[in-house]
């Protein structure tokens, strides 16, 4: 393990794995709050023809002209959604698919040109499709960390705009920040964020980075920064994880095993996260049911009670059943361990009855519904 | 007639043509249901659908490819579903969160089992519609590639559908609530809707892949929505589209050397653009000549109701003359003339020496303005 570690191309995979989930992971939290997380899908297939026409303009594999072509489609995709959505009546969903598959089909005529005609060097463009950890370079971090860090430090000076033009974009125009302008810079950030993972994750694969990450912040927590920082160590985790994977063993594509182990992140935090987690809000539905009908069975017996003028009546357990639509076994036992009911056990052939105990009687008095509705 | 099958030409085309049809059919109802994307998530889920199949039973095609991988694809749609119910991911997040996470697990298993199994990651990807004609089958002794065989099946199919419930489909897409009043559960439409554009998206996969077939099944049906706004005017164009493309496509893929399946999709899109650009209806030629004509016929109006008013007026000598138009209507002496000019020969004012008179019917449109109730 500790070979593996230092040796040389897992080092540089695994900064580039760090990089990658911290952008995406950030960025992603803006695109998912603002219901954008589609957008990142297209935005990511939109990078391949970028991807060619970088080969095709640089003559060679060199990653900044690749990365600024992916990053030039990408914008181009975000400005034909924009077009489409204001300029006929197509609706966002079809906007969305349609510069999706089209850029991504112009994409591939493009890789399919280049390797017809380009020979020898063009080999690895495919490699951008799903991913491809170790064909990573190190003269390549340097440009993933400029551009990592150049947009999280821009998220950082403008994160007050941001956070308010997302929650409220009314708001924001209303105190004269250009909400218009911050959309723009947001989406191209997000593009960029994608653009980064290119080489790693892949154009197919990329939108998950994006999406995932936020998602499974956002159950640990309500806050937009912690949501953004979790996130980012969160993608950026998994993309260690797969890359490392990747790595050991041969002839696995990066993107998927990232995405998998994404995905873990992801089914781990949707469960059992507290307080939104699956498992802590499907136990507080059950406490809260539990509660109510506690208050009903009391309620229940003392409207018996004020009936037959009696505060010490014996209700039998069948009407307590009938009265509250559900069996109240478990509750009036419930209550009986909390002192509030008792059962009277004399007449054992008519079934159990229950009356308030004086404490239940108390406890009724004190709480705000008087009964005797029942 | 016979020979029609061996000629490769012939075989991709009609197989391109085939998907188009077969996947517009139902992208149509999808595009106008506003869950274009659904094509997306089904797409990508299908091939671990393929895998898994492909793995348990050796089929590569024919119903039980057909129908157990697209049984994958209707599980994705009713895993984001349900995700969304949960209530802890919003509906664009859960479908980006579960279709790559289908996917990834699809072609980690294809890296896995990448010796033996009969398809790569990259295929997946694209499809090799110009290599259909290498697996055939024969039928009534004439060699029909596999491929175009299913895909000719599945068309029928899709055709059998929309047609028997073509009332009910459009009813549903249409108005939901009253559909359901009427008793014709537009639910179980449209879960046949996501049975069938899995089933399709599978039997087109040999020929062009995943991300393709987004294109294939919603671009043709968006650009025949933007060109009218009847449902079976929709479908026919749509399919018309998806032909010419597929003709088109195929001729250009050839005379350039690029990938078919993917020109055959860039064409769909050129097709888009003209319908965005020339619809006669929702075209933005047609909206910016309507603007034009608006803006035309307000300044004739403008000057008819300025004439008008001023009619009996002692001054009219000096309020109906082009140098008023300057200061009364605050028109530069350039737009005046121009004006004035357009509404003479129109037949809408006479020059009587410096002075403009209304006709009879430049009056009607004045006082149309000023008096619409009469």
């Amino acid at each position: 393990m500790l070979a593996l570690l230092t040796d040389y191309t897992v080092q540089t995979v695994i900064l580039g794995a760090l990089l990658l989930g911290l952008t995406s992971g950030a960025l992603g939290s803006f695109a998912v709050l603002r219901q954008q997380s589609l957008l990142g899908d297209a935005l990511s297939h939109a990078a391949l023809p970028g991807i060619a026409l970088g080969f095709l303009v640089a003559g060679s594999r060199s990653l900044p002209a690749l990365l600024a072509g992916a990053l030039i489609t990408a914008v181009a995709a975000a400005l034909t959604i924009t077009l489409l959505l204001r300029r006929s009546r197509l609706k966002s969903d079809a906007a969305i698919g349609i510069s999706l598959s089209l850029y991504f089909a112009v994409g591939v005529v493009l890789l399919s040109y280049v390797q017809g005609s380009a020979g020898a060097g063009q080999a690895g463009l495919e490699s951008f499709l799903f991913g491809q950890a170790a064909a990573m370079l190190r003269s390549d971090l340097v440009v993933m960390s400029v551009l990592a860090l150049a947009s999280l430090a821009l998220l950082l000076a403008l994160w007050k705009e941001f956070e308010v033009t997302s929650f409220d974009p009314v708001f924001a125009a209303s105190i004269g920040l250009p909400v218009v302008l911050l959309d723009a810079v947001m989406t191209a950030m997000i593009a960029l964020a994608v653009v980064l993972g290119l080489q790693m994750v892949g154009v197919v694969l990329m939108s998950a980075m994006i999406v995932a990450p936020a998602v499974a912040a956002r159950q640990w927590t309500d806050r937009l920064d912690s949501m953004t920082i979790l996130a980012a160590l969160l993608a950026a985790l998994s993309g260690v994880v797969g890359a490392l994977i990747s790595a050991t063993a041969r002839g696995l594509s990066t993107g998927p095993l990232i995405v998998l182990a994404l995905t873990v992140i992801t089914l781990v935090s949707l469960a059992f996260a507290p307080k939104r987690g699956w498992i802590a809000s499907s136990l507080a539905r059950r406490r809260a049911r539990r509660n109510l009908h506690e208050h009903q069975v009391l309620d229940i017996l003392q409207g018996l009670a004020l009936r037959h003028d009696d505060a010490a009546y014996l209700s039998e357990e069948g009407m307590v059943d009938s009265a509250l639509g559900v069996r109240a076994r478990t509750t009036l036992q419930q209550l009986e361990r909390q002192g509030l009911v008792e059962r009277d056990s004399h007449r054992p052939e008519e079934g159990p009855h229950w009356r308030l105990t004086a404490e239940g009687r108390e406890a009724q008095g004190n709480a705000l519904h008087s009964g005797g509705k029942a | 007639m016979a020979d029609v099958f061996a000629s490769i030409p012939f075989t991709i085309i009609a197989t391109g043509a085939l998907v188009g049809v077969a996947a517009s059919l139902l992208g149509t109802f999808l595009v106008l249901r506003r869950s274009s994307l659904t094509t997306d998530a089904i797409g990508h889920a299908i091939v671990l659908g393929i895998v898994l199949v492909w793995l348990a039973t050796g089929a590569t095609s024919g119903p039980v490819q057909l129908l157990g991988a697209a049984a994958a694809g209707v599980a994705t749609v009713l895993l984001a579903d349900a995700l969304t119910r949960t209530k802890s991911v919003r509906t664009d997040a859960a479908i980006g969160l579960v279709f790559p996470a289908l996917f990834s697990i699809g072609v980690v298993l294809l890296n896995v089992f990448a010796r033996s199994v009969h398809i790569d990651a990259h295929t997946v990807l694209l499809g090799e519609i110009g290599f259909i004609w290498l697996d055939t089958v024969s039928i009534a002794g004439l060699q029909v590639p596999d491929a175009l065989l299913w895909i000719f099946v599945v068309t029928i199919l899709n055709l059998v559908f929309v047609t028997v419930f073509f009332k009910e489909l459009e009813l549903s897409t249409f108005d939901p609530a009253l559909a359901t009043a009427f008793g014709l559960a537009p639910a179980a439409l449209g879960v046949g809707l996501l049975v069938l554009t899995s089933v399709t998206a599978v039997a087109s996969f040999d020929a062009v892949g995943v991300v393709l077939f987004v294109a294939f099944a919603i671009v043709p049906p968006s650009a025949a929505y933007l060109i009218s706004d009847r449902l079976s005017h929709i479908l026919g164009i749509s399919s018309a589209i998806a032909v010419a493309s597929s003709v088109s496509g195929y001729g250009l893929a050839v005379a350039m050397d690029v990938s078919i399946g993917g020109m055959m999709a860039v064409m769909t899109g050129v097709f888009l653009t003209l319908a965005f650009l020339l619809s006669p209806r929702y075209g933005l030629v047609a909206q910016e000549l309507r603007r034009r004509a608006d803006l035309v016929l307000g300044e004739n109006r403008a000057l008819a109701v300025h004439l008008c008013q001023h009619e009996d007026d002692p001054n009219a000598g000096e309020e109906n003359v082009l140098t008023a138009l300057q200061t009364h209507l605050r028109w530069e002496d350039n737009k005046a003339r121009k004006v004035v000019a357009r509404c003479v020969d129109g037949g809408w004012i006479l020059r009587d020496g410096s002075r403009l008179v209304l006709t009879d019917m430049g009056r009607a449109a004045a006082i149309e303005i000023l008096q619409p109730s009469k």
